[in-house]
């Protein structure tokens, strides 16, 4: 297993980006507005990579799939090509793809190199104004073809959009087995498509809410091994664990700082109450951050720091609060009907997303972050536990058909309207997504 | 293990141990949820852990989010301690859980709610708190798993566990 996370990750450090020198200068230029709520998806044409082999249809077909299930594009099938791409370097036959109504284009090669590496290059084009609007090449080792394709897919929705995008991305989460009594839990890692998935613990122990370090290849989670459930870290690259802390109770809820260096978590005491505490990772030092009888739990730290949103039933049910990051002037932000817990900052800073239960239902939510502005995205019998995709814009988390404890991981954008299921070897339950790779 | 080497330190338990062994007597493992049902009371051994579960009761029910000893829950504590008194070497665990109908730490914390609530309650009838371990398993361990109220209310409990953690 360790070897594999090894392998994985010095893939992952290989790709290296160099930019096609755009021939004409953008005017116009082609742009989807995504800040007015419901967009319309814009056609785009995603040609088959040329190569000696399959590895051009699938580089191709994996940046299709990142960008419709965006939402916001909506590749044209390929049976509706008329010019078949020859020679990716020259201009396209502009004429032949507006007629498909295909707004932008995507074409590109992929060739071995002499020292066993891959070069994949790509460049977009837009098909109304006739003219390039990227190009680029990236070299890397052959079984890192799919990060090549989002990397790729990144870049097309990054200009297009004028926002970052997310595909370059993995997910940590856990999969679960065994009967529904007694679930086997094993801490997974996968790319953000489903893709790749690699186990990271072997279901000996319960583990639970893993979370990603912005900052390293690094998780941070909750096991119940030696029958005292406590917060550890993990090491991606080297498999290297280690204790958060050395605390008298159980410890949950474990969440990074956006500088990497704390974990903030809970402490569940002695008195059947929770308080919010931080650890430094360098220093060790622990700080206590809520002092209350009640259960303070969920805690994340806005993305500049300062601040630190948590769940508190301190009024009754649970409900969101905010703090500053010293754990000063607590006050209530969530007001609505029913309780709200898992309260995640967003990485734009401008949004909070939620859990909800009312009326029986379970919804993911977000508020702004007075807590005024809610807006439900999604409701069931049981969704909870959104992440934040590093962009701001799509939230996964898991969802439970009614009476079954069988969760599945999904996806849904800020709109509410583009929902997905993501698909994974079993069930699947608590997410955290990566920031961007480096 | 350690479970054994403490039962060991007594001869009775020794004896019990063995006759237990011998009479091939299901293992805790395998017993339903609902001792009770059993038809067993009265044949376990007065101070084995299956007279614990059979006779006296080994597990409390909460109401929604609550972390209150209920009237019923009272009897069961009040028997347990009296139990507990009665047998001093054993150690004690109590497993607080909670219904799916939460969130995933929301819930790890009620189920410690409800263990130190269980605790108290038995500390407050002349078991030593001292003696009393406590953890929590959320709503990882559902006894029954369906979508209505029949189940989560199986599910909303504290388990007193003798010789150690794990049900």
């Amino acid at each position: 297993m360790l070897k594999s996370i090894r392998t994985l990750c010095a893939a992952f450090a290989m790709v290296m980006a160099i930019l096609i020198v755009a021939t004409l200068p953008a005017k116009a230029q082609l742009k989807l507005d995504i800040t007015k709520g419901v967009v319309e998806p814009m056609p785009i044409a995603i040609t088959d990579f040329l190569s000696g082999d399959q590895l051009g249809t699938n580089i191709s077909n994996v940046i299709a799939a990142d960008l419709e299930r965006s939402g916001l594009f909506a590749p044209v099938d390929k049976g509706a090509f008329i010019e078949k791409i020859s020679n990716p370097d020259a201009a396209p036959r502009f004429e032949d793809w507006k007629v498909i109504n295909a707004q932008a284009l995507v074409t590109g090669r992929v060739t071995k190199q002499g020292d066993g590496r891959l070069k994949a290059e790509f460049r977009l084009w837009d098909t109304f104004a006739g003219q390039q609007l990227d190009g680029q090449q990236f070299f890397t080792s052959p079984e890192s073809w799919r990060r090549v394709a989002h990397i790729i897919a990144d870049a097309i929705y990054e200009k297009l959009t004028g926002e970052k995008g997310y595909f370059d991305t993995r997910v940590v989460f856990v999969d679960e087995s065994g009967t529904k009594e007694k679930r086997i839990k094993r801490l997974a890692i996968m790319d953000q498509d489903g893709a790749n998935v690699r186990y990271l613990t072997n279901g000996k122990d319960l583990v639970l809410t893993p979370r990603f370090s912005p900052s390293r290849q690094e998780i941070t989670y909750m096991s119940f091994e030696g029958g005292k459930p406590q917060i550890y870290l993990l090491q991606l690259e080297t498999g290297q664990r280690e204790l958060v802390g050395n605390f008298p109770g159980m410890t949950i809820a474990p969440r990074f700082s956006p500088d990497g260096q704390k974990v903030v978590m809970s402490l569940l005491q002695e008195d059947g109450s929770a308080n919010v505490y931080t650890m430094d990772l360098r220093s060790r030092t622990t700080t206590r951050l809520t002092s209350t009888s009640a259960i303070d739990t969920g805690a994340s730290y806005s993305p500049d720091g300062s601040q630190v949103v948590f769940e508190s039933d301190r009024g009754g049910r649970p409900q969101i609060y905010k703090m500053g990051a010293d754990g000063s002037n607590p006050q209530r932000i969530s007001f609505g009907d029913g309780s709200y817990s898992t309260p995640v900052w967003s990485p734009r800073g401008d949004l909070i997303a939620f859990t909800k239960q009312s009326g029986g239902e379970f919804s993911i939510g977000v508020m702004k972050t007075d807590g005024s502005g809610e807006r439900i995205l999604t409701s069931g019998y049981h969704d909870e536990g959104p992440t934040w995709a590093p962009n701001g814009r799509v939230l996964m988390f898991f969802r439970l058909p009614p009476g079954s404890n069988s969760p599945k991981l999904s996806t849904v954008d800020l709109t509410g309207r583009n929902l997905r299921q993501i698909q994974t070897p079993n069930l699947a339950s608590d997410p955290a997504w990566s920031p961007l790779l480096e | 293990m350690r479970r054994f080497e403490m039962i060991a330190r007594s001869p009775v338990f020794v004896a019990l141990f063995l006759s237990l062994a011998i009479a091939g007597c299901a293992s805790k493992k395998n017993l339903p949820n609902n001792a009770g049902d059993l038809g067993l009371a009265g044949s376990a051994r007065p101070g084995s852990t299956q007279d614990f579960t059979v006779n006296v009761g080994d597990r409390i029910f909460f109401d929604v989010d609550s972390s209150v000893i209920r009237a019923d829950a009272q009897q069961t504590l009040a028997k347990q301690a009296q139990w507990l008194q009665r047998y001093p070497n054993y150690a004690i665990t109590v497993e607080g859980h909670a219904d799916e109908r939460g969130t995933r730490e929301y819930n790890l914390a009620l189920g410690q709610r409800r263990a130190a609530a269980t605790r108290n309650y038995l500390a407050s009838q002349g078991v030593p708190a001292a003696r009393i371990k406590t953890l929590s398993y959320g709503n990882e361990r559902p006894v029954a798993v369906c979508d209505s109220e029949s189940c989560w209310s199986q599910n909303r409990r504290a388990i007193t566990v003798l010789g150690g953690a794990g049900s």
